[in-house]
């Protein structure tokens, strides 16, 4: 776990990562390593809650789209739950919410993703 | 207290410092009654300048300054670094960055002129660069 990621856990086969305050290119390569790790476990379905993340810059949301790229790979999914405004905002903006899911809430995320 | 008042703030080039930006840009909104909604766009459109003359004026500082007005904020962010010129700068495209060599990032004007009411550029290679912002007040 680093300052940038709060908690990991897995939830009917979905990767959670919690990430936790400016998601800057720190907190991006953190959840970026995070994915690497469980993609090497075969995990494929990830949700990062992004409740404790209320600013963002497009260093940190340009490291997502590798992830999106790592998982077209293998069929997986990224979802996200939990967003600010802003930060739904700038996913829209820069075409993140084309290739993700955007739920209100974590239980919302695991139901539509289980 | 005064009604129009005028920031300026002078950055060093540390991580994460553009936030210490945002927090004087909250204020500010905060005094002109802008809503939450335009105070995040000015916050994340700052946050954007400041990353882009960090990383390319090739200086040690940036200053920034909110100018209010009765009907708009402004926010310059100015370097005194080498410049560029914004021709050569290709508007990004998430699919063509999905699956191919091409670099992630270069979002920041993107997202600047997106989220502000108007967005000016002037820059050159002697007199360095500034970005000029505008956040209309809400009509209420």
């Amino acid at each position: 776990m680093s300052d940038t990621i709060k908690n990991i856990e897995e939830v009917d086969g979905i990767v959670i990562i919690s990430t936790n305050g400016y998601f800057n290119n720190l907190a991006g390569d953190a959840v970026l390593a995070a994915c690497v790790e469980k993609l090497e476990d075969n995990k494929v379905k990830f949700l990062i809650d992004m409740a404790d993340s209320k600013v963002v810059n497009s260093i940190g949301v340009s490291i997502l789209i590798e992830i999106i790229e790592k998982l077209q790979n293998v069929d997986g999914s990224l979802s996200f739950c939990n967003l600010a405004p802003i930060v739904d905002k700038t996913f829209n903006i820069m075409g993140i919410s084309k290739y993700c899911n955007i739920y209100a809430s974590s239980d919302e995320a695991i139901k539509g993703i289980s | 207290m005064a009604k129009n008042p005028e920031v300026e703030l002078k950055l060093p080039i540390i991580p994460d410092i553009e936030l210490s930006a945002t927090k004087t840009a909250e204020v500010i909104s905060k005094h002109m009654n802008l809503s939450e909604e335009k105070t995040a766009e000015i916050s994340m459109a700052l946050i954007e300048a400041c990353i882009n003359a960090f990383e390319h004026s090739k200086t040690k500082e940036v200053y920034i300054h909110f100018i209010v007005s009765n009907d708009k904020l402004t926010v310059k962010v100015i370097d005194k670094g080498i410049g560029f010129d914004k021709s050569k700068v290709q508007i990004p495209n998430i699919e063509n960055k999905l699956q191919k060599d091409e670099r992630k990032r270069g979002w920041g004007l993107q997202l600047i002129t997106e989220l502000m009411d108007t967005v000016e550029y002037e820059s050159n290679d002697e007199g360095g660069t500034t970005v000029t912002m505008t956040k209309d007040r809400d009509n209420e």
